[in-house]
């Protein structure tokens, strides 16, 4: 999927760019992204680490446990592969609690930390798992409470009600996260979506090579 | 009301959180400090790891919005959301909301320019704004930190939400605002 979409972009800001005497400007943002990428990346440093060290200390005093059994009715049904107290929860629902309080500098890092803990219950390493699907689909509908970065512009543009569009915006978000959620459940299932057999058996051909070097 | 029940929730929540954790943690005899700073040594590693996920991601989403591709996939699709009353005019910031966060911010701002952040387009664009998250930037990031390649059915459930967010916002701001 993400080989046609990708290959799809560029091939087409070629083809468009050059039909359109745009390909000067296409080159350079291809090398202009690809420095705001490195940017991005690097600016993220610190406050992963930040909230690496303090997740590290809750999950030592046994806070992540408590937060991933007090959610646990909802956890299973989203989440049936993952074992009810497992870390990964934990992770899952801060991440979600920041984005709820459009806490956005602390919901990168906690969604990072959750797709570690995710990733140590996938066999295929290089293969997403249905849990991450799923976690991503709630991270895309992203309900924000107070959608900060919007009402800041209608601010400064002199909107008379700047914040009325917080109750239309909850409502849209909710919306967007039922619908991703439940299509990731159903596309799961899907044969062109599944997990393949080889990926599966080169996986545990290569645990079984490296069972020594285990994080 | 509740906006300043939320605001005070956001405004507390970080330092609560960087209050209490350790001090839980302390209660129980965790050396917090070694604890910190044996969490925090991953942050890097994380965040190098990310660097060819992102330039891989962003490069095509910025080659793509510098051709001017994305006026003609406009023109393409403006029939069909000319039927559900979509005004064309917010297309290009639905469109590109799932592709780049700046990209559709400055669309969205433009265009409250035009029309005034009050106008039936001004409210609709703010909805879908903050209605859903920039969903490949999600993706090149959550997977690239893990290594995860194959990204199975992670798109196309993200752009379901991303359409379903586009339609909903569309119909509460005509029902609320319209």
């Amino acid at each position: 999927m993400l080989n046609y979409i990708w290959l799809g972009l560029m091939a087409i800001a070629i083809i468009v760019g050059a039909l359109n005497g745009r390909l000067p400007e296409v080159t350079n943002a291809a090398f202009e992204y690809a420095e705001i990428s490195v940017n991005i990346a690097i600016g993220l440093i610190g406050i992963m680490a930040l909230w690496l060290g303090i997740m590290k200390i809750a999950e030592e005093a046994g806070l992540v446990r408590l937060l991933a059994r007090a959610i646990r009715p909802i956890s299973k049904r989203l989440f049936p592969e993952i074992p009810s107290e497992h870390p990964a929860i934990g992770a899952m629902v801060l991440n979600i609690a920041a984005n709820w309080l459009g806490l956005s500098n602390a919901a990168t890092p906690l969604g990072l930390k959750a797709m570690e803990e995710l990733q140590k219950l996938n066999p295929t390493r290089d293969t997403a798992t249905n849990a991450m699907a799923t976690f991503l689909a709630l991270n895309t509908g992203s309900i924000t409470l107070i959608p900060a970065t919007i009402i800041g512009v209608r601010v400064s543009l002199g909107s008379s009600n700047p914040t009325e569009i917080i109750g239309t915006t909850i409502f849209a978000s909710a919306c967007a996260t039922v619908f991703a959620v439940s299509a990731t459940k159903l596309l799961q299932r899907l044969p062109a979506f599944k997990i393949k057999e080889e990926d599966l058996k080169k996986a545990s051909e290569n645990d079984q090579s490296k069972t020594e070097e285990a994080d | 009301m509740f906006e300043k029940i939320i605001t005070i929730f956001s405004t507390w929540a970080i330092p609560l959180l960087l209050f209490f954790i350790p001090v839980l943690a302390i209660s129980k005899k965790i050396k917090v400090y070694e604890t910190f700073v044996d969490g925090a040594k991953e942050g890097f590693e994380v965040a190098v790891k990310i660097i060819p996920y992102l330039v891989a991601i962003l490069v095509a989403i910025g080659m793509f919005r510098a051709s001017g591709a994305m006026d003609i996939f406009i023109k393409l699709i403006s029939p069909l959301t000319d039927l559900i009353g979509l005004p064309a005019e917010a297309l290009p910031a639905a469109l590109m909301r799932p592709l780049s966060g700046s990209g559709s911010l400055g669309i969205a701002t433009e265009l409250m320019v035009e029309h005034g952040p009050d106008s039936f387009i001004g409210r609709l664009v703010s909805t879908f704004f903050g209605s859903t998250e920039t969903t490949f930037y999600v993706i090149a990031v959550y997977f690239g930190a893990v290594g995860v390649k194959k990204t199975r059915h992670a798109i196309p459930g993200g752009l379901v939400g991303d359409l379903a967010g586009l339609l909903a916002a569309l119909f509460i701001c005509k029902l609320v605002f319209g």
